[in-house]
């Protein structure tokens, strides 16, 4: 069995967010880069079913070399071997279209993204990456296993959950509820060291897409404090001045 | 040229979500002076209604194949639509179902993508739309350059509005839609509940609820205002309540009218999930909670007194 496990590194969930210049840039000082909390939850469920089969797991991330340290954390979770493919991420087509060609003649039996990358939110590589492959692709999935050439999985719909059986090869997108996380060990993170990270050159991609600036949220004008002896004024308020209930 | 838009139904009704894209739609349109084609997969109540929010056309496809709902048979089918009534702007719902065929559709189109946006775009010498960045922590505006363009609308961004038209509804034969390789089993929808992402009152409640047999007052409080529910992370790691109503970084995000946090402190990463939302009411026995910088009104006190409270005037105003 083999397996591909997409990664993006994205800001530690407690950053606060700023921009540079003008606010066209992330400002990245004092930042913490971490993987992706949803691609470790792939990752932990592609260890999961191809190590009692003794099959591999690649992890795959699109970024240049100061992603290392969170590829090697991939690796010391478990994954068998590491590709970067070695040009900046500006959005999810061109990261797509990246994996795609890489993925296209190594014969995965199956594909795991994250469900989205908390940075850039795009939700969009698993779809993506499917119709570039002509594979199915299945998104928010929180159960999924293997038997054969084909696989049962359950995914979030809106308002629901849904069980589907898809045949191999297919990609699916990993949200919460699918494992828990696994924690590298201290063999685990030794024997990552020495584990192979491949960095292969990207292919040349039209963008789609150009981020142009960012914007804060507004902040709060204050709050308005309602005494806990007359939740009847915060009724009336929602009412009559935000008009926000019935 | 036309916008078309993805009309995506649950029940064979069309979703609130479909009709502000249907919306979102007519306003890109009249912007760029073309017409809206609204695309309705499966069997749909009544197509013609579309008009109502501004569809110019629907088009409607009934065939086998769309019986269930499928993320390839359904984006090559409406990727065919999109082709063959020259769609340069496409809109889809960001929702889960909207998002399993977004991707599809925009390579099939060859199309620019943007997701998760949260206004109408600004048309000049570029296609500039808004969207969620950071999980809610911040908004980027991103230039399309394709010539096709498709944007998944996060529900809740703008409002339904209604038109005088009314929409010619025509079926559509998608020829060449190859078998689906994937087969559902098995669905199980929450029923009478107010779906979380598209609701527009939202009751949420954390740690300081102190245990999942208290979510009957939570409950309470959403059924007297008609609200969904939802939770902190650590009240879904604690099994107290289903993921599916965690917001926040890790969770969803969300963007009701009013969201009302009950025994939350207001961890940045559950402020990303939520602080987009209109307006935003704290009750918290710690006067010192982070969350009441983020919020419109506040209450200090203990969940377990303010709520009984909070409920019976709910109701007592509901029912003038
Ligand atoms: C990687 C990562 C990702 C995360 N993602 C998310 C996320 O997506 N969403 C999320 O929510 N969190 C997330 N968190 C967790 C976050 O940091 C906080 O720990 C969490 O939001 C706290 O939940 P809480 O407010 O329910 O609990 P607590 O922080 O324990 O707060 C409970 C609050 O209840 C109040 N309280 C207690 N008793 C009462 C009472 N009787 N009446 C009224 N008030 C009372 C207390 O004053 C306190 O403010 C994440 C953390 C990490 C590390």
């Amino acid at each position: 069995m083999k397996v591909l496990v997409c990664m993006s590194v994205v800001p530690d969930t407690t950053t606060k967010i700023t921009f540079n210049n003008n606010n066209t840039e992330f400002n990245t000082a004092g930042v913490q880069f971490i993987m992706n909390p949803y691609d470790e939850l792939a990752l932990t469920k592609a260890l999961d079913i191809a190590d009692p089969v003794g099959g591999t797991v690649t992890i795959l991330h699109v970024g240049l070399a100061d992603a290392e340290p969170a590829i090697r954390k991939a690796l010391s979770m478990g994954a068998t071997d590491a590709v970067r493919i070695n040009a900046a991420a500006t959005d999810a087509q061109f990261v797509a279209e990246q994996v795609a060609s890489y993925a296209k003649d190594k014969g995965f039996d199956f594909i795991l993204t994250g469900r989205e990358s908390i940075d850039y939110n795009g939700g969009a590589v698993c779809g993506l990456l499917g119709a570039m492959l002509d594979i199915p692709s299945i998104n928010v999935i929180t159960q999924l296993e293997v038997s054969g050439n084909t696989a049962t999985i359950e995914r979030d719909i809106d308002g629901g959950r849904e069980t589907v059986s898809s045949s191999l090869p297919f990609v699916a997108s990993a949200q919460k509820d699918l494992c828990e996380p696994r924690i590298p060990n201290m063999r685990g993170i030794m024997a990552a060291r020495t584990k192979p990270l491949a960095v292969v050159e990207p292919i040349s991609v039209t963008n789609h897409s150009s981020y142009q600036r960012f914007e804060l949220p507004q902040p709060k004008q204050g709050v308005r404090m309602i005494s806990a002896d007359a939740p009847e004024e915060l009724i009336n308020l929602l009412r009559n001045e935000a008009k926000v209930i019935n | 040229m036309s916008v078309i838009v993805f009309a995506e139904t649950s029940d064979n009704q069309y979703k609130k979500s479909s009709l502000e894209a249907v919306s979102y739609g007519k306003e890109v349109a009249t912007k760029l002076g073309s017409k809206v084609v609204a695309v309705s997969i499966g069997n749909a109540g009544n197509p013609e209604s579309l008009g109502n929010y501004g569809a110019d056309e629907v088009v409607t496809l009934h065939d086998a194949a769309f019986a269930q709902f499928s993320p390839e048979a359904y984006a090559a089918a409406f990727a065919s639509v999109c082709k063959a009534h020259s769609g340069s702007v496409i809109i889809i719902s960001n929702t889960y179902s909207g998002k399993s065929i977004a991707g599809r559709v925009a390579v099939l189109l060859g199309a620019g993508m943007a997701s998760n946006v949260v206004d109408y775009p600004e048309i000049g010498d570029q296609f500039l739309v808004k969207r969620g960045v950071f999980s809610g922590k911040a908004f980027a505006y991103v230039g399309l350059n394709a010539p096709v363009k498709l944007l998944a609308i996060t529900p809740n961004s703008v409002e339904i509005k209604q038109h005088a038209g009314t929409a010619a509804v025509s079926a559509f034969a998608a020829d060449g839609i190859a078998a689906s390789k994937t087969t559902i089993k098995e669905t199980n929808r929450i029923t009478g509940k107010i779906p979380l992402t598209e609701a527009e009152i939202v009751v949420s409640a954390g740690r300081g609820m102190k245990g999942p047999e208290n979510w009957v007052m939570i409950e309470d409080l959403a059924n007297a205002i008609g609200a969904a529910t939802a939770c902190s992370k650590p009240v879904s790691d604690m099994h107290w309540r289903p993921h599916s109503e965690h917001v926040g970084q890790t969770g969803i995000t969300i963007k009701p009218n009013l969201y009302i946090a009950i025994g939350i402190s207001g961890a940045i990463q559950h402020l990303a999930g939520v602080s987009s939302s209109k307006v935003i009411v704290v009750i918290n026995k710690d006067p010192e909670a982070p969350f009441f910088k983020a919020a419109d009104y506040g209450i200090v006190g203990d969940a377990f007194d303010v709520l009984p409270k909070l409920i019976q005037a709910a109701k007592s105003a509901t029912a003038q």
